[in-house]
């Protein structure tokens, strides 16, 4: 057993399996060479997906034709939508850092099942390579990442692929969400009570459980599409008999709680990261953890908010936005505690701070502006407009980007044990946050005055806000571009980083070797205080 | 804020001001507060953090506030919505059809316009109509939004205009290649003015002077029928083939599942509008445009031809 007894001094990079060389990552069943997997994709593909939000950002500078048709236009902001929701801030959080560090975070030696993780990984990029094979047999889909009936079934382009893609990545967030709440709940290092677990770790399990509840759902909608436009079945085709609005209502079921899919674990990665450069306990360390669990349960009964306009009747509409109301309070518990967290604190002004705080401000913005769209006089009126984009692109681009670049620059050492340069990451975040106000704030006067969403072309009047919101996107770009290549170099020249607890975290990841050798520990923890007990 | 023309406007305007007016506090509020600590606790002149227990009264504080205020949101945006779902009795009506990527209106009397007609100060229902995929009803200086639902049975929506003036109407629902051209007016005028454009009998039927010119009135109904957003007047292809240099020729078409031959002819005009998938020219897909049967009579299918004569000249 000499293999095993190198293995826990080797680090987790260095290590040497059954398979050499890439193969000994993509069969790789350790949980951090899975979550650094996920990484790589996602890095990959969010840069296709951004340069093309880019391109469709520079379509808009101006009136009319700029640098694209309408045909490519539309299937841009499709593609876009497809790979930024499915691919990237759906498994976002939990794929890359619920992988790496719910074992280390709760004294595991991996997660319960490393087979299915790896396969969880293998059906992603599976899924994703089916979505972007339509371009090669037929064209990218037009349809709107929605795939709203009876459009999908009428659109001469190529949707079939998109949908079974899609399909296809449901399965590995199923298996995921099972992977994550049999492991917390068996796997917790002795002394772990629930109370004493840390927020990360709630936060994913809540979003586990909506994972696995909600996305069957979505799996057999897009299925039901699929059957719809190959076979006729007639379940949304109005004109086979079908009703379209029973496609949204199924939709929404599944893509409201995604939401709380993409935000819930990023909550808890700044939960993660504020007492620790705030040098002070966490603030309402409870009501943070009831905070999450009921933004999951109510998330449930809320997705008739994205229907108000569509036909729907009157008192299931005011029940929905009753209920919409309802979920904001959870929120807004959150960002106090996470405020109150910094009060007297002893605050160490590092670039995972700067994220963590401007994740705060962005995402009090989504919030806010999804009171206006959760109150029905007001939700008429900027419905399927910029408000929305705008809107939605502060929660899960500002909320879950911020909240993963918050927590990619905070775990940055222990994943690589290296650092990155700091001025250069904070230069990156400074330029990306000035792009990302620039680009998305005009987006919600263009709503008001009655832009609306899916625009290839508009009315001269919407110009002003146009040109601000494309100059800001390629801003925002610059920055991205400056953070990105920042991290990609420091992961393989960056200063060496041998200390196990760079920033004085008291959680259990920062206990392990830096970088972590194969099997995280030499011997379990055993836990007797609470995460974040600072003196 | 914006421009607003209806009676809808105060309700929904109120409730914007009150939920915008409730956020910038708290959004400026909460900023100031993070300013001021990062200034007040920076580790340089707050070398030691002071640990604080959590306090429950403050908890239930910043629960219950916020709580009071949300349920204040939604009450105010109740109410300024109710009167958009509570249609009144009396008032003139309107069936709005939308089909792909054009807006039409049909009055009472038969009167059909691309242009939304109304008369100022006058209830009007819209019966929302949708021919093909979803489309929606957006009129931003009314603060109206409604889908157009295939196949939905009585989808009504209605507003009360209170200033004379032109606006604009959106299809805010995407619905396709050129669902960003999907654009109409709404008239607002005065009420006799209205009453006296509502019943000119000279609009109910075609009137052809002599020496009209057929192709113009060709190309009229060709734009307000919408057809040029998917047959493009230059020769390039668009969702459907271009309509310029074709009259007259002999194309290529499939019928059902056969490939033939077809002289472009008035017969083969006439079966194109009212039977679209009968004959579909070769590298188009059939499925793309529904029939325009009780849209566009039989003369006005011969003026369509004389506009399709003219291009080829």
């Amino acid at each position: 057993m000499s293999e095993t007894t190198t293995s826990k001094h080797v680090s987790f990079l260095q290590y040497k399996g059954k398979y050499k060389g890439i193969l000994g990552w993509i069969l790789s069943t350790d949980h951090k060479r899975v979550g650094l997997l996920y990484l790589y994709t996602m890095l990959v593909f969010f840069s296709i997906a951004a340069i093309l939000g880019l391109l469709m950002k520079i379509q808009l500078i101006a009136p009319g034709y700029t640098i694209m048709g309408p045909q490519t236009y539309n299937s841009m902001f499709t593609v876009h939508g497809i790979i930024m929701i499915f691919v990237i801030v759906v498994p976002g959080l939990p794929a890359v850092f619920g992988n790496f560090f719910l074992p280390l975070m709760i004294g595991a030696k991996d997660v319960a099942f490393p087979r299915l993780n790896l396969a969880s990984w293998w059906l992603y990029v599976i899924g994703i390579l089916v979505v972007l094979s339509s371009q090669f047999v037929g064209g990218w889909p037009d349809t709107g990442w929605t795939f709203y009936a009876p459009y999908s079934f009428r659109t001469p382009a190529n949707v079939l692929p998109a949908l079974f893609g899609a399909f296809i990545m449901g399965f590995s967030s199923i298996l995921t969400g099972i992977n994550f709440v049999v492991t917390i709940h068996r796997m917790r290092a002795p002394g772990m009570t629930w109370f004493k677990m840390p927020l990360f770790p709630w936060t994913l399990y809540a979003t586990a459980w909506i994972q696995i509840l909600a996305t069957p759902v979505i799996g057999i909608t897009l299925l039901l599409t699929v059957m719809e436009r190959v076979l006729g079945v007639g379940v949304f085709d109005p004109t086979l008999g079908g009703d379209p609005i029973l496609y949204q209502h199924l939709f929404w079921i599944y893509s409201h709680p995604a939401v709380y899919i993409m935000i819930l674990p990023g909550m808890g990665a700044i939960s993660e990261i504020l007492p620790v450069f705030s040098r002070k306990r966490i603030y309402g360390y409870k009501a943070i953890v009831l905070s999450s669990l009921a933004i999951a349960f109510v998330g449930y009964f809320v997705w008739g908010h994205h229907m108000f306009t569509s036909g729907m009747s009157g008192r299931a509409l005011y029940a929905f936005s009753f209920l919409t109301f309802l979920v904001a309070i959870p929120s807004a518990i959150k960002v106090f505690n996470w405020v109150a967290t910094m009060h007297k604190g002893s605050l160490n002004l590092q670039t995972p701070f700067y994220w963590a705080t401007s994740f705060i401000f962005v995402f009090m913005i989504g919030g806010l502006t999804g009171l206006v769209l959760g109150s029905l006089a007001t939700n008429v009126h900027v419905h399927d407009t910029h408000f929305v984009v705008a809107h939605f692109h502060f929660i899960v681009f500002g909320g879950t980007g911020y909240a993963f670049m918050a927590a990619l620059h905070y775990w940055f050492p222990k994943m690589f044990g290296r650092m990155y340069d700091a001025s250069w990451a904070n230069i990156g975040w400074a330029t990306f946050f000035a792009g990302f106000l620039t680009l998305y704030l005009p987006m919600f006067a263009l709503g008001l005055q009655g832009m609306p969403r899916r625009y290839y072309d508009y009315l001269p009047e919407f110009h002003t806000g146009n040109i601000i919101s494309s100059l800001g996107a390629i801003l925002m770009i610059a920055g991205a571009l400056i953070i990105i290549t920042n991290l990609v170099r420091s992961s393989r020249h960056g200063k060496k980083v041998t200390d196990k607890n760079p920033w004085g975290g008291k959680t259990l990841e920062w206990q392990t070797d830096t970088p972590p050798t194969l099997e995280n520990w030499e011997e379990i923890p055993t836990i007797t205080d609470s995460p974040y007990e600072y003196k | 804020m914006i421009l607003g023309a209806s009676t809808f406007v105060e309700g929904v305007d109120n409730a914007f001001m009150l939920i915008l007016g409730i956020s910038f506090f708290f959004l400026i509020g909460i900023s100031l507060t993070i300013i001021l600590f990062i200034y007040r606790y920076n580790q340089k002149k707050n070398p030691k953090a002071t640990q604080v227990k959590d306090s429950v009264a403050l908890e239930l504080t910043w629960t219950i506030i916020p709580l009071i205020l949300v349920l204040g949101m939604f009450y105010y945006g109740y109410v300024g919505w109710i009167p958009m779902k509570t249609p009144p009795s009396e008032g003139i009506e309107v069936t709005a059809n939308a089909r792909m990527w054009s807006f039409n209106f049909r009055y009472e009397n038969g009167r059909v316009s691309d242009k939304l007609y109304v008369p100022v100060d006058t209830a009007v229902i819209v019966n929302l109509n949708a021919l093909d995929v979803l489309h929606s009803f957006y009129i931003p200086a009314f603060r109206i939004k409604e889908d157009m639902v295939p196949g939905l049975a009585n989808n009504r929506t209605w507003f009360e205009a209170t200033k004379t003036g032109t606006y604009t109407i959106f299809c805010s629902e995407y619905c396709g290649l050129q669902h960003s051209y999907m654009l109409s007016e709404v008239v607002v005028m005065e009420q006799d003015e209205f009453w006296e454009w509502y019943e000119d009998p000279d609009a109910m039927v075609v009137q052809i002077p002599d020496d009209a010119n057929l192709a113009l009135l060709g190309r009229q109904l060709v734009e307000r029928n919408g057809c040029i957003a998917c047959h493009s007047l230059d020769g390039s292809s668009l969702v459907g083939p271009s309509f310029a240099g074709r009259y007259g020729e002999t194309i290529r078409v499939t019928t059902g599942g056969q490939e033939r031959e077809i002289v472009y002819d008035e017969e083969y005009v006439k079966r194109s509008i009212y039977e679209p998938d009968a004959d579909i020219s070769l590298g188009f897909r059939p499925g793309q445009m529904i029939s325009y049967e009780g849209e566009i009579t039989e003369a006005e299918i011969d003026l369509i031809i004389e506009f399709l004569k003219s291009l080829n000249e």
